[in-house]
C-alpha cells in the first residue's frame, strides 16, 4: 500500500539531497587541490631522485662540485652535475636583492602609514599595487635594455651577471615587500603608538623603538616572502644572468641560476636521459627550498602571534 | 646629538628614501610607456610575428593570450568557489583541514617555472597532450588555484555569520544558504580576486614556456570550427603567448627589430595589466551596487 506521508518522512528531502550533493562537489574541488599538490611532489621527486638512484650520482657531489656537464661521465663513470655554481648564484642575486630591497621596502612602509598616510594612500599604494601586477617578462626586458648596459659602462664586462640579476630582482620584489610590510606596519594598535608619544617620545623613537620592534615577525614575513619570489623567478633573471654555467668570479661575470638553467636546458635534452635527470634534480632543489621559504614564515607567523 | 634633532634627521632620510622609490616607480611605467607606446599600432596589434625581417606584428600572440586566458579561468574559477566553499564553511578546525589548507600554502609559493615543468610532464608528455593550449591551460590553473581559492575563502569569511544564521532560520540548508545568500553578497570581493588573477595569468610565461610551447603557427581566422588545425579555437595546437613572445624573440637575438617588438608588447601588457586592475575596481563597485541595491 502506498502512504504518501510514510515516504515522505523516511526519505531524505530536498533540502538533505542538495545538501549533501553540496558538500559533495565542495569535497571535490579541494580535493582537486590537493591532488595536484601532492602530484606535483611525486612527479617532480621521482624524476629528481632517479639522478641519485638509477644515475649514482652521489648528493653530496652534486651539492658540491662545481663541473655542470651532466651529459658526460666522470672517471667513476657517473654523470658530471655539480651544481654548485647555480646553487651560489640563486643564493648570490637573492641574498643581495633582498638586502638592497630591505630598507627601501620598510622606509617607504614606514612613509606610508607613519609619516604621510595620506600622500601614502593616494599615491604610493595604487602604485605599488600596480606594479605587483607587472609581468615578469617585463622587468627582464628593462633589465636587458637598460641594467646590462648600464652595468656594463659602469663596471665594465659584458653587463651581465649576478649584480645586473639583483638589480632586476630588486626593483621585482620591491613592490611586494614594501605592500606586505604595509599591512605589518598598519597591524600596529594604535594605541601603542599613542602611548608612546605621550611618554614624551619623539616619532622617530615612536617608529623605532615601538612600532618597528611590534611589527618584527610581519616585516621579517615580509622580506622572505620577497626572497623565496626571487629564489624562484626564471625568466627575468635568465635574461640578464649571462647563463654561463660557471663558479661567478665576481658580480659582473656571467653566472646562471637554478631557474636559468631550467630554463635553458629543458628543451635540449631528451626525456630520462642523465642530463634531463640531472635537470630535474634542479627543479627538486627548487621545490624543497620554496617548501624551506614557506615553513620559515610560518615559524615566524607562530612566534608573532604570541 | 638629542633626540629632536635625531628625529628630524629620520624623518629627512625617510622622506628621502620614499622620494626614491617613487622615482624608481615612476621611471618603470614611464619607461615602459614611453619606448613602447611608438610601436603599438592597429598593424601591430593585429599583424603575425616575423621571424627574420622587422615589421612583425604580436596579432597572434595577442589572441593565444586572450584564449589562453579564457580557458584557464573557465578550468580554475568552479574549482576555486568550490574549494573556497569547503574551506569557509564545511572545515572544521582539525589535521585534514590544516593538511589541506598547508598544501594550499604551499602550491602558491612554488616557482612558476616547477609548475611550468610539472605540466610538461604530465599534460604535455603523459597525457599525451604536447605543446598545446589546453596543456598551458591546464598549467596556468595549477599555478592560479591556490590565490583564487583563498581569495574566494577570504570573501566568503567576511560575510557576518548572522546571515548565516538567517538563511538556516528560514529552513534552508547549508548549501541553499551559501549558494543564495552568502555567494551573492561576497560577489564583489570574489569578482576583484578573479579579475586581479586574471591579470597575473595574462603576463605569466615561465609556466607557459614548456606547456604552451615557444611557436605560434599562422591561424586562419576565417574558420572556427575548433577540430581544423589552423582554427583559432583549436586548443590543440601550439601557441605562444605575449609574455612569452617578450622573453623568446629576447633570448634567441635574430629577429631584427626584437627590441622595438618588446618594447610595444611590453607596453600592451602593463596596458592589460592596467585594464585588468581599474576593471577589477569597476566591476566590484558594480556587482557590490547591484547586489546590495545601494545604487
Amino acid at each position: 500500500m502506498h502512504d504518501d506521508i510514510k515516504d515522505s518522512l523516511l526519505k531524505k528531502s530536498r533540502a538533505t539531497r542538495s545538501e549533501q550533493r553540496g558538500r559533495i562537489i565542495s569535497l571535490t574541488c579541494t580535493a582537486i587541490i590537493v591532488l595536484i599538490v601532492v602530484s606535483i611532489f611525486y612527479f617532480v621527486a621521482s624524476k629528481g631522485l632517479a639522478t641519485f638512484f638509477s644515475n649514482k650520482v652521489n648528493v653530496w657531489d652534486f651539492l658540491s662540485k662545481s663541473i655542470w656537464n651532466p651529459g658526460s661521465t666522470d672517471s667513476h663513470g657517473s654523470p658530471q652535475a655539480g651544481a654548485l655554481p647555480m646553487i651560489i648564484g640563486s643564493f648570490g642575486v637573492t641574498l643581495l636583492s633582498a638586502i638592497i630591497a630591505t630598507p627601501f621596502a620598510i622606509a617607504t612602509a614606514i612613509f606610508m602609514t607613519e609619516i604621510s598616510p595620506n600622500k601614502g594612500y593616494k599615491i604610493l599604494q595604487p602604485v605599488t599595487e600596480l606594479l605587483v601586477g607587472i609581468p615578469s617578462v617585463v622587468y627582464g626586458f628593462i633589465g636587458l635594455s637598460v641594467v646590462v648596459p648600464f652595468v656594463r659602462h659602469t663596471f665594465g664586462g659584458t653587463g651581465f651577471g649576478i649584480l645586473a640579476g639583483t638589480f632586476v630582482l630588486f626593483v621585482m620584489i620591491l613592490p611586494t615587500v614594501t605592500s606586505m610590510s604595509v599591512d605589518a606596519l598598519r597591524a600596529v594598535p594604535r594605541y601603542y603608538r599613542e602611548a608612546s608619544l605621550a611618554l614624551g617620545a619623539t616619532r622617530w623613537q615612536t617608529i623605532y623603538k615601538v612600532v618597528l620592534r611590534s611589527a618584527t615577525p610581519g616585516l621579517a614575513t615580509a622580506v622572505i616572502f620577497g626572497m623565496s619570489r626571487a629564489f624562484g623567478e626564471a625568466l627575468a633573471v635568465q635574461m640578464v644572468i649571462g647563463n654561463a654555467v660557471l663558479l661567478p668570479h665576481n658580480l659582473i661575470s656571467p653566472a646562471s641560476t637554478l631557474t636559468s638553467v631550467l630554463t635553458m636546458g629543458m628543451g635540449n635534452t631528451v626525456m630520462g636521459s642523465a642530463a634531463n635527470n640531472a635537470l630535474w634534480s634542479l627543479a627538486l632543489l627548487l621545490l624543497l627550498m620554496s617548501l624551506v621559504f614557506n615553513l620559515l614564515i610560518n615559524k615566524i607567523a607562530k612566534r608573532g602571534r604570541i | 646629538m638629542n633626540s629632536k634633532k635625531w628625529n628630524t634627521v629620520a624623518t629627512g632620510i625617510l622622506y628621502f628614501i620614499a622620494g626614491v622609490m617613487i622615482l624608481i616607480l615612476a621611471f618603470l611605467l614611464i619607461f615602459i610607456l614611453w619606448n613602447g607606446l611608438p610601436h603599438v599600432s592597429w598593424h601591430f596589434l593585429t599583424t603575425p610575428a616575423r621571424s627574420f625581417q622587422t615589421g612583425g606584428g604580436i596579432g597572434i600572440q595577442l589572441f593565444n593570450s586572450f584564449y589562453l586566458l579564457f580557458l584557464a579561468m573557465l578550468i580554475s574559477i568552479p574549482i576555486s568557489i568550490g574549494a573556497g566553499i569547503y574551506l569557509s564553511e564545511y572545515a572544521k578546525q582539525n589535521w585534514l583541514t590544516s593538511l589541506i589548507r598547508t598544501s594550499i600554502d604551499i602550491l602558491s609559493s612554488l616557482p612558476s617555472i616547477v609548475v611550468g615543468l610539472f605540466g610538461f610532464l604530465v599534460f604535455s608528455i603523459q597525457a599525451g597532450l604536447g605543446f598545446s593550449i589546453l596543456s598551458g591551460a591546464l598549467a596556468l590553473t595549477v599555478f592560479n588555484l591556490p590565490l583564487l581559492t583563498r581569495n574566494v575563502e577570504e570573501s566568503l569569511n567576511s560575510i557576518s555569520e548572522s546571515q548565516r544564521e538567517a538563511g538556516l532560520a528560514l529552513g534552508l540548508s547549508k548549501w541553499e544558504t551559501v549558494l543564495r545568500i552568502i555567494i551573492p553578497e561576497a560577489l564583489p570581493g570574489i569578482v576583484t580576486g578573479m579579475i586581479l588573477g586574471a591579470g597575473r595569468v595574462f603576463g605569466e610565461a615561465a609556466a607557459l614556456i614548456y606547456t604552451a610551447g615557444q611557436s605560434a603557427p599562422a591561424l586562419d581566422f576565417t574558420n572556427w570550427n575548433p577540430f581544423y588545425i589552423a582554427s583559432p579555437l583549436n586548443p590543440l595546437r601550439p601557441a605562444e603567448t605575449l609574455a612569452v613572445h617578450i622573453w623568446k624573440i629576447n633570448s634567441e637575438g635574430i629577429m631584427p627589430d626584437a627590441a622595438q617588438v618588446s618594447a610595444g608588447a611590453s607596453a600592451v601588457l602593463i596596458i592589460a595589466v592596467l585594464i585588468f586592475n581599474f576593471g577589477a575596481r569597476f566591476i566590484s563597485a558594480r556587482v557590490y551596487g547591484k547586489m546590495t541595491g545601494t545604487k
